[in-house]
């Protein structure tokens, strides 16, 4: 046999292996950050349950943190000659190249999570991503139709100073709450998105309002600071959930533990299916050539006991929160 | 008495009366003391308890920077006995628990003293190993999630009272008497000193300067894992990637505030402490003041500032000289 011979047959065959894996199912590629936090464990999880449902070949890579390893994770998709590639970009900048060679091998790339600059706005598909400043004015909306017309002061529990998620369920929650003249935010203080500091801070917020007893409610910037803040309201014999009003942003396990026992009261929920919309948006593209919008946003729900928390616990609690 | 409390004490006392001042003022309910389920509850009591961790961790640093070294891994031992100890809480006794997390302190403190006193490595690159790692390993042992216990014997160790004093407070005021006795009580301290004041000569006049570096690194674990097991017992969780976060740059702190040299030699274990406390009553004061959280770190800087400054040998020379001159004048 000629090598050229050889050559051929092997192409055919390549090309006989890759036609109707293609036909039947899309092979994607997603270089996700790395085990950063709870939230992110749980997105890899569900991503692949996600995946599973629909017979989508999904080839996740691990950056650890790093853009150099999600640099390297998409060049190697590219090579791999994946439908398409999904990022959860770690920085927001210094994507042009890499996004570039991905376009020129026209593999549509999706974001997930977080968004990147704006110069790179045409290098990708659509960025499904939740909106932060929405989860905070849920937050608001709701503790507005839940205290009515009584006048309440509230205890914020802000996240890491600088972080721009902090930033922004901060502005919606006091966009919301600025209607309403009854409801006044009297003390906000950082507490890091932990639940030590969370705890700290509201044992501080405590003595500092009279015992706790002119404090109507707790804002938290996340549930685990509200985990945290729940314990400083029990030891200063407080009852959290009646006495004081709850609501955090996450919809994390531990928080539907504290609604079940009446700790807390309400919760916006950071939804880790990111991928879900994402395959949906790179079917479409790819069968029928339905261009999506350049940002999806995801459902932020708001959860209360109301909602069964019993069910939302046992559904979070295997995905690695 | 006198030995744990030389006359250089007095600036940190001054600073912490001036501090303790400033809280009132910014809080009047500052002193302000009820019993809550058989535990004390008040601001002062929030600045025992929350200093607790820091206190523990400086306890063992100022032994280790007594000797002209530095840890800077305690924070991540933390993390990896908090760890250990939630994993293992709802399935075994108290006992168990706290000898599995003591005993990975010391053996985090055995290697770090062992790159330091054998293999002859800059204590501050040999603890910077295990700090990175350190974080990598409770992280693995938490497999990266909040692990969460409901053990009682547990949490009572974080959230208990003994006579009214929470638990975590009685167990560093045990740990200073401990540490007190067996440094000052014998010429452990006296040997220490010298170790870090001139090792070659110290070893010459025959202090086993080797097994001195090595049990100071091991009993800095070892206060480091107490540390971490209160942190955890505390929040009724380990948190891998936050518990004891830069908490071996405010122990540092905590020891030169106390008036240990970085460069080695006397050092005193109840002032380390106090400087613990003089950290903790700022941060509880700033919590309790209302500013915006932007000023936290500004506040805290100069706060720092003020206290090292009011012990400057130098600037407390140029006072001097300054009434001095006051004072020839006609």
């Amino acid at each position: 046999m000629t090598l050229k011979a050889l050559f051929a047959a092997t192409a055919t065959t390549a090309l006989l292996l890759a036609l109707p894996a293609s036909a039947a199912e899309l092979t994607i590629g997603f270089s996700q950050i790395g085990s950063e936090s709870g939230w992110r464990a749980a997105e890899t999880s569900v991503s692949k349950q996600e995946a599973s449902k629909r017979k989508v070949n999904l080839k996740i890579a691990d950056a650890q943190q790093k853009q150099e390893n999600q640099i390297k994770a998409i060049r190697s998709f590219i090579a791999q000659n994946v439908d398409a590639i999904f990022l959860a970009p770690v920085v927001s900048t210094g994507w042009d190249s890499v996004l570039k060679e991905a376009k020129e091998a026209k593999i549509p790339v999706v974001l997930l999570d977080r968004d990147i600059d704006p110069s790179g706005k045409e290098l990708y598909l659509t960025a499904v991503t939740s909106d932060s400043v929405h989860e905070g004015a849920v937050a608001g909306d709701w503790l507005a139709k839940t205290v009515g017309g009584k006048a309440c002061n509230i205890v914020e529990l802000q996240g890491t100073v600088g972080a721009s998620v902090a930033a922004n369920r901060k502005k919606g929650f006091d966009t919301a709450i600025a209607k309403h003249a009854n409801l006044k935010v009297v003390r906000s203080q950082t507490g890091d998105f932990t639940r030590a500091k969370g705890k700290e801070v509201m044992e501080s917020f405590i003595k500092a309002e009279g015992g706790g007893k002119n404090i109507c409610a707790v804002y938290a910037h996340n549930d685990d600071m509200m985990v945290g803040a729940i314990q400083a309201m029990k030891e200063a014999g407080l009852k959290p959930g009646k006495d004081i009003l709850t609501v955090s942003i996450d919809a994390v396990p531990d928080i539907f533990k504290a609604m079940i026992a009446g700790e807390a009261n309400a919760t916006v929920e950071l939804t880790p299916n990111m991928a879900g919309p994402a395959f949906d948006a790179v079917a479409a593209f790819k069968e029928k050539g339905t261009v999506p919008p350049k940002w999806i946003q995801t459902e932020s729900r708001l959860l209360t006991a109301a909602d069964n928390p019993q069910k939302e616990y046992d559904s979070k609690k295997g995905l690695g929160y | 008495m006198t030995a744990l409390l030389p006359r250089r004490g007095l600036a940190q006392i001054f600073a912490l009366i001036v501090i303790l001042a400033i809280d009132r003022a910014v809080s009047p309910q500052f002193f302000d003391l009820r019993l809550q389920d058989g535990r004390l509850f008040g601001s002062l009591i929030d600045v025992l308890n929350r200093g607790t961790p820091v206190a523990l961790l400086s306890l063992g640093m100022v032994l280790v920077i007594a000797t002209r070294g530095i840890d800077l891994s305690v924070g991540a031992v933390m993390a990896i006995c908090g760890a250990i100890a939630a994993s293992l809480a709802d399935s075994h006794g108290l006992p168990v628990v706290l000898a599995a997390a003591l005993g990975a302190g010391l053996v985090c403190g055995l290697w770090n003293g062992f790159l330091v006193a054998v293999l002859g490595m800059q204590p501050i690159v040999a603890t910077l190993i295990l700090m990175v790692a350190g974080r990598g390993i409770a992280q693995l042992i938490t497999e990266g999630r909040i692990v969460t216990f409901s053990s009682p014997d547990l949490v009572w160790l974080g959230n208990g009272a003994i006579l009214g004093l929470p638990v975590p407070v009685a167990i560093a005021l045990g740990m200073l008497l401990l540490t007190g006795a067996v440094v000052r009580g014998s010429a452990l301290g006296l040997l220490i000193e010298a170790t870090g004041g001139n090792a070659r000569a110290s070893e010459l006049a025959g202090v086993g300067t080797r097994a001195m570096i090595l049990a100071v690194y091991v009993w800095c674990g070892v206060c480091a894992a107490l540390a971490g097991v209160i942190a955890a017992a505390d929040i009724m969780g380990a948190d891998a990637n936050n518990a004891g976060l830069w908490l071996e740059l405010d122990a540092i702190l905590a020891v030169v505030i106390g008036g240990t040299s970085l460069f080695g030699g006397r050092f005193s274990l109840v002032l380390a402490v106090l400087g613990a406390l003089i950290i903790q009553t700022m941060n509880t004061g700033i919590l309790l003041s209302g500013y915006p959280p932007e000023f936290n770190l500004l506040v805290k800087a100069v706060v720092v500032l003020a206290v090292l400054l009011l012990q400057s040998p130098k600037l407390s020379g140029l006072a001097g000289i300054a009434t001095r001159l006051r004072g020839t004048k006609p």
